[in-house]
């Protein structure tokens, strides 16, 4: 009953899309304010009924009702609760109704919080984003019912693969997709602003917040699955230039250019076009690594052409939604006529060349991805594109934009001053000297090495400079300084702290494909292997019952200079119902380096196991520094003036006279 | 077979990451490594480039399988007999084919994939170009006279604002 309730919810969600995609867009044209209001009520109307579609499915979940194809598929009476639940978005079917979940989650906070928005921006935005929805209700509904009942019930289900069995992966795809499906949002702005035929710095202003709500978002998804695979895996890798990866990767990049293109366009009023190219290419990617992911192309051309009603499906849609903003593009595109003029130096300057290298990273990246499967879909024979590719192709684009990403903050609007600049970054270049000489005489090191330590040394101390200067450090007594400090707006904070966070990120990524250490061998109970400066002492394994899983665990005692620094029990873990196994990896993690250690194999009778251990130097810098690229992100989102569109900031709109003026423009325009 | 069938469904189930099949601490085993370091950190190095065949997007050093194994051996055997790193890449290649190279060859059907990047690049930085000097051009935007259909707009507002 449940189950048909969470059925007939989505049915019903669909109907007041449809109603959502049209009566508001119609309103808008006319001018008909009750028939643009009926998008605020529709959109909060939807992310009730998906709700209680999801609600539903959970509740399946969690009482493990196998008469539920899906439920039996995906999950097991003796899996943990924590798993049962995230077993509801852990497969397919489950995932696109979390998908149309967040799609409509980023609708109503649209209309809940959009409040003083132009009423004719708002319910155009919102009509968008329901014709989205629209498409992915009936490729749920047509395609990956999630609802289907299996009659009669199976006594237990199958299970759910254990690699998904981890706390990490059990929050990745949820963060991903507030990322991914964020960026509809922004999409959906984009084509109302195209179909108003208008973009200035309010309407950059309004998409902003939401750009950056999505990036922070992605950010963290990537992350989460990146840490991930670093200690579930077992060989301490976290990145793999999947093209599963590199479609999340994707959307990431094009979605950093956007927003910093959209500051250009808040600040000069230029730039117009190329950011609403951005908005849509992005969702565009995030499209695309939908259909990537969920259409099976990617394991095989073959497995797609078995069973291709899902892929085509979204490849249809893919080609509506990106065809038809791209026509509407080149229609409205070429009106959007940019204000501000400035010269090649400058913060313009700047965010343009960010934008130029982003945008061709990105490129270069997709095509990588997508090049086997073309050049296989004109008969051209099979080829693999792998990490070596992308390594070759990506890295030296990341040099100039770090060199640049030091010097942008420091250069004003319209004309900067290079040298002037430079001179104010010495401390950086001594920096980047020092970091760049110490790594150069490490063991082992490499030109990567080098130049990685100098450019994190040159972005971090740079991004201080900036900051310095910012609060007239040493020029100004401290306290003033500090006072500053605090009186900074929030968005220059979370620049600084994003950009710092970058920096330290370059630290662990470079530091770990430089100087990694392993050592791969058998080892008896009582044997000691040196990696590093560490030692590590193997004690024996035991066997260890789990809730879901049987475990071998062993454990390894682990000195340095003959001092005791931790003991560590990596784990080999069994699941009997699923039939397959993990490595769970013992991490010690520490700032100069993790020590990283995993169980292998049996060897012989003697209590003998295949032992691997790794030192993966500053890696936790890479953790951190992502952590602190979010912070500043959501530090950013903090910011007041980001609060134009939250109802505290009304009273301010409706003392200013100019406001509503620019809003009823809007609207007659 | 499993492990291929195992990798699908990861894919299915999986936001992110495609994994190997299984989730064993991949790749080299203790009996594989040769016993000269510097003769078998080339085999890793070797390993990385190439890829297994019967996993998704797995180079030889991180797989499990069987194949995979059998590659790393091969690797090793040609390195030992004396080849360089192009004529063990070479050897592979020519029992294997071209798609076992993680690093595509550069030649006709892959000229688009390696010159891409750099077209794009410049292609992209003339766009810039163009698009700054235009920008930096002393013209002086405010001059331009109003449009009629500005003109009407700005006296309508002006007699709705309460004077």
């Amino acid at each position: 009953m449940i189950v048909e309730l969470g059925h007939f919810a989505l049915i019903l969600a669909l109907a007041v899309a449809v109603i959502q995609g049209t009566l508001p867009m119609l309103g808008a044209a006319r001018n008909h304010g009750p028939w643009m209001d009926v998008a605020r009520t529709a959109a909060l109307g939807q992310v009730a009924l998906v709700g209680l579609s999801f609600a539903c499915l959970m509740y399946a979940y969690v009482v493990s009702d196998f008469s539920v194809l899906n439920v039996v598929r995906n999950s097991h009476s003796l899996k943990p609760m924590l798993y049962k639940v995230s077993g509801t978005w852990g497969n397919h079917e489950g995932s696109m109704l979390l998908w149309v979940l967040i799609l409509a989650l980023f609708g109503a906070a649209v209309a809940a919080w959009g409040r003083n928005l132009p009423p004719a921006l708002k319910a155009r935005t919102l009509a968008v984003q329901a014709w989205i929805a629209i498409g992915f209700y009936l490729f749920i509904l047509l395609t990956s019912n999630p609802f289907t009942r299996m009659l009669p019930p199976p006594a237990d289900g199958l299970g759910l693969n254990p690699l998904l069995q981890d706390p990490g992966l059990a929050f990745h795809p949820p963060l991903l997709y507030l990322g991914y499906v964020g960026f509809s949002i922004v999409f959906s702005f984009a084509i109302a602003a195209l179909i108003e035929g208008r973009v200035d710095a309010a309407w950059a202003r309004w998409v902003r917040p939401w750009t950056l709500a999505a990036w922070v978002f992605l950010t963290a998804g990537i992350a989460l699955g990146s840490w991930w695979a670093y200690y579930e895996l077992g060989w301490g890798g976290w990145w793999f230039w999947d093209p599963v990866e590199n479609a999340s990767f994707l959307p990431w990049l094009t979605g950093t250019a956007l927003l910093h293109s959209a500051i250009v366009v808040e600040k000069r009023e230029t730039l117009k076009a190329w950011t609403i190219f951005l908005a849509i290419v992005t969702f565009g990617l995030s499209l695309l690594g939908t259909f990537l992911v969920r259409s099976g192309v990617l394991t095989s051309v073959h497995a797609f052409a078995t069973d291709p009603t899902r892929g085509v499906f979204i490849l249809l849609l893919l080609v509506i939604v990106l065809g038809g903003s791209f026509a509407l593009f080149a229609w409205r595109g070429p009106q959007l006529a940019g204000g501000g003029l400035f010269r090649p130096v400058s913060r313009e300057g700047g965010l343009l060349l960010n934008n130029l290298i982003l945008s061709t990273a990105a490129a270069a990246v997709l095509l990588g991805t997508l090049y086997p499967l073309m050049l296989e879909a004109v008969g051209g024979g099979k080829v693999s594109v792998g990490p070596p590719f992308f390594n070759a192709v990506f890295v030296p684009l990341m040099g100039p934009l770090i060199i640049a990403m030091a010097v942008g903050p420091l250069l004003p609007w319209k004309r900067g001053d290079l040298s002037g600049a430079l001179q104010r970054l010495w401390i950086a270049g001594v920096a980047a000297a020092l970091a760049g000489a110490w790594a150069w005489t490490r063991d082992m090191s490499t030109l990567l090495g080098l130049l990685g330590m100098a450019m994190a040394a040159w972005l971090l101390v740079g991004t201080l400079v900036e900051l310095a200067g910012r609060i007239q450090l040493f020029r100004l007594p401290l306290t003033d300084s500090l006072r500053r400090l605090i009186g900074l707006p929030r968005s220059a904070i979370g620049m600084t702290l994003a950009h710092a966070g970058l920096a330290i990120a370059i630290v662990g990524m470079t530091g770990d494909s430089v100087w990694k250490q392993e050592a791969i061998q058998v080892m008896a109970p009582g044997e000691t292997v040196t990696v590093g400066r560490h030692s590590y002492t193997f004690e024996g394994a035991r066997d260890v019952v789990g809730p879901n899983y049987l475990a071998i665990r062993g454990t390894f005692r682990v000195e340095r200079d003959g001092r005791p620094v931790t003991v560590l029990e990596p784990e080999r873990r069994r699941y009997p119902v699923e039939r397959n196994e993990t490595t769970e990896a013992a991490i010690h993690p520490t700032w100069l380096g993790d020590l990283y250690v995993t169980l292998g194999d049996s060897q012989g009778g003697n209590g003998a196991f295949v032992t691997r251990i790794y030192f993966n130097p500053f890696i936790l810098w890479l953790w951190t520094g992502v952590g602190l690229m979010v912070g500043g992100g959501l530090v950013s989102l903090a910011d007041r003036r980001f609060r134009v569109g939250a109802p505290a900031a009304r009273r301010t709109q409706s003392a200013s006279p100019a406001r509503p003026a620019a809003a009823k423009e809007v609207v007659t325009s | 077979m499993t492990r291929r069938v195992l990798s699908a469904a990861a894919v299915l189930l999986v936001a992110l990451f495609l994994l190997s099949g299984t989730g064993h601490a991949g790749g080299v085993q203790p009996d594989e490594i040769l016993s000269d370091p510097a003769l078998e950190a080339r085999a890793r190095e070797i390993g990385r480039e190439l890829r297994c065949l019967v996993c998704q997007n797995q180079s030889i050093d991180e797989s499990n399988a069987e194949l995979a194994r059998d590659m790393r051996i091969l690797v090793r055997a040609r390195l030992q007999e004396g080849d360089t790193d192009r004529e063990v890449l070479d050897y592979v290649v020519s029992r294997y084919g071209d798609f076992v190279r993680l690093r595509p060859p550069f030649q006709t059907s892959t000229y688009l994939l390696w010159c891409g990047p750099a077209l794009i690049l410049m292609a992209g930085t003339i766009a810039v170009v163009v698009f700054v000097r235009n920008r930096a051009r002393t013209r002086d935007d405010a001059a331009r006279p109003l449009t009629d259909a500005e003109r009407a707009r700005l006296a309508a507002l002006l007699r709705d604002q309460p004077r």
